[in-house]
């Protein structure tokens, strides 16, 4: 035990006198930069240094950093190993050959260069903007109409954002089973109302879920679906608004529209971003709506509603063609990617 | 002049009125637009294959309801079975998120460490990035794993999300940090300021994350598609998906077993859903 002691008292001796050779140094230096670094390393020996001579293991600032680091460590190793890891590898994937079991080789970007001349990738594409270009928009203003009307003191308001929330949380394989029958291009009533109420000719109903229509049912479906999560959203960025701002309008003579266009769209900014960005990348991810909706029985694809995902997850675990199915996921990163950005850059332009 | 003016105000408490009703008549639209389905659901899943198109006259609820589609779903399918995997992947991914997110959220939002910023901007940089991007990796290092067709691989996708500690991280730093300073000049352990100060406080933010977790590992197709290949491993999802795909004209049959699936999450939904707008405002999902 005093051994112990007598070997720690002399390594603090010992790292006091490597503090004071420093002191030394550090006033003969003349770079400023190089004084700078001097210094720091002095610091972290005295800290050292009082570590030792007050009898503790490891600093004050060590057991501090442990401290939090143990905190981060549970969710940070799952989330390195199951979700960084795989990244980093799902860009190398996109210029290798690879079925999964073979040998991995290099082939540069072999990959890519195959990719406009795939009919089914560029139909995949296309469908996939199609579907984005319909969805946002759309659900952007019905969700915020609907938070509006909602945000009012009205009667049974908890009941309507109940239900109006139900969508969202109903499971996609339950309620898209209900779609397709109340949709059904026969037998559904929607069709029917369309046959006998508004007369229109047999050969002429829709076929909601084939051909250049289904993309339109997708759309509505989503819309009908996602609306009231993004109301939600919507809710909570009415409810920051500070009511003497309407107060103000009020005084001023303000109708309501000109309420809704000087005060809650300049103010409901922020949020109307962060829903536009959720959206996007909600809807480039697309993939189950489509599948249980225009899929039917064996959740094949055709091209008039194929998307991006679905053929990312033929190549990879039907066709085992690993790397063309990364080259077609980067395609799918580098354009949520890109157009994030050019949200945040819109975003920073409307804040100067 | 006096009659004038009581005109005026009439007038503007008729146009009151006139607007309340036009905002009542739009939401029984979009409210009926958003129940119909879930109604028809209900509806279909007490009848017969050939009652559940018939549209003249269309019944909501047939004379002799077929309750005995909701017992004959559980033997076409092992439904049961299903419900069992699905409950438990839930409830395991659903706790360890909300632990680990609010103990990591905790420390990037009230505790001063190296490498903090560097730390959380791998989170934020994979919040953007779609799950389907790496996928296909992701599947092939479980595989190596071993962990392929096991339900500790859903467990292991699910449960660390950095959405989770972006949420959390936002709603702690809406706690004032006097709060931490105080007790830790009172000698509490930092483990202690977070079981015993923080976590209370911090209801409407879990109750949303709660919501959120709950509901997409209820609801995850994709997932259990990649990975779960044995029919006694699969979730409600995969398994009702593959009812509908063998017997697809079982109309009645489908809708129960879709009602079925339907309540654990609803259930959820309705005894959370008291905090959940507070819990999104205060979570700055609103961004």
């Amino acid at each position: 035990m005093d051994e112990k002691k007598a070997s720690r008292a002399a390594r603090a001796e010992q790292l006091a006198a490597q503090c004071s050779d420093l002191m030394v140094q550090i006033r003969a230096e003349k770079d400023i930069k190089k004084k700078q670094k001097l210094i720091a390393k002095r610091e972290t020996l005295h800290r050292k240094e009082t570590a030792l001579r007050n009898n503790r293991k490891i600093s004050r600032e060590a057991r501090r950093d442990l401290v939090a680091y143990s905190f981060i460590a549970p969710n940070f190793i799952g989330f390195a190993v199951f979700t960084l890891i795989p990244i980093v590898f799902a860009f190398l994937l996109a210029f290798m050959d690879w079925d999964g079991s073979n040998a991995i080789t290099f082939v540069g970007l072999n990959n890519f260069k195959k990719l406009p001349g795939d009919t089914f990738f560029t139909a995949a594409l296309k469908n996939t903007l199609i579907y984005c270009v319909g969805t946002v928009p759309l659900t952007m203003i019905a969700s915020l109409a609907l938070a509006i009307v909602l945000n009012q003191k009205i009667r049974a308001r908890g009941f309507f954002r109940t239900v109006a929330f139900f969508p969202y949380v109903a499971s996609l394989v339950a309620i898209t089973a209900v779609w397709s029958m109340i949709f059904h291009p026969s037998k559904g009533p929607v069709n029917y109302i369309l046959l006998n109420l508004f007369k229109v000719p047999q050969s002429d109903l829709p076929k909601w879920f084939s051909g250049g229509l289904v993309l339109v049912t997708l759309i509505l479906f989503s819309v009908w679906k996602y609306m009231g999560y993004y109301m939600v959203i919507y809710l909570a960025g009415l409810q920051g608004i500070s009511a003497e701002l309407y107060e103000a309008g009020s005084l001023d003579g303000a109708n309501t529209w000109q309420k809704f266009r000087y005060i809650t769209w300049p103010q409901l900014r922020s949020t109307t971003f962060f829903v536009v960005v959720m959206l996007t990348i909600n809807c480039f991810k697309v993939y189950d709506i489509a599948v249980m909706l225009a899929g039917g029985g064996d959740g094949k694809l055709s091209t008039s509603a194929t998307v991006l995902v679905y053929y990312i997850y033929q190549n990879a675990f039907n066709y085992w063609d690993l790397g063309y199915a990364s080259a077609v996921a980067m395609v799918l990163f580098v354009l949520v990617l890109a157009i994030t950005m050019i949200q945040f850059g819109y975003e920073k332009k409307l804040e100067a | 002049m006096k009659q004038t003016q009581q005109k005026k105000f009439r007038s503007a408490r008729k146009r009151a009125i006139a607007g309340k009703t036009g905002i009542y008549l739009i939401l029984i639209v979009i409210t009926a637009m958003m129940i119909v389905p879930f109604l028809w659901m209900l509806s279909a899943s007490i009848k017969s294959n050939r009652e559940v198109f018939v549209m003249d006259p269309f019944v909501w609820i047939p004379e002799v309801p077929k309750w005995d589609n909701y017992i004959k779903i559980w033997t076409k399918i092992p439904l049961l079975k299903f419900v069992q995997n699905t409950v438990f992947l839930t409830i395991v991914v659903t706790f360890l998120q909300l632990l680990t997110s609010s103990f990591a959220a905790y420390s990037f939002a009230k505790l001063e460490f190296k490498h903090k910023n560097g730390l959380f901007l791998a989170y934020i940089a994979t919040i953007a990035m779609p799950w389907q991007v790496y996928m296909v990796p992701q599947f092939i290092m479980m595989r190596g794993m071993g962990l392929n067709d096991r339900l500790l691989a859903m467990i292991c996708l699910q449960a660390f999300s950095a959405f989770g500690v972006f949420l959390m991280k936002q709603f702690y730093e809406g706690i004032p940090g006097e709060l931490c300073e105080a007790a830790r000049i009172d000698g509490m352990s930092e483990y202690r300021i977070y079981s015993s100060i923080m976590l209370p406080l911090s209801k409407p933010a879990l109750s949303t994350l709660t919501i959120f977790t709950f509901v997409n590992t209820w609801n995850d197709y994709l997932g259990p598609l990649i990975y779960l290949k044995t029919e006694s491993k699969k979730t409600i999802q995969l398994g009702l998906k593959m009812f509908i795909g063998q017997y697809s004209s079982e109309y009645g049959l489908i809708m129960a077993g879709s009602v079925v699936s339907l309540i654990p999450v609803i259930i959820v939904f309705l005894c959370l859903q008291k905090y959940f707008v507070e819990g999104v405002a205060s979570t700055g999902l609103k961004g």
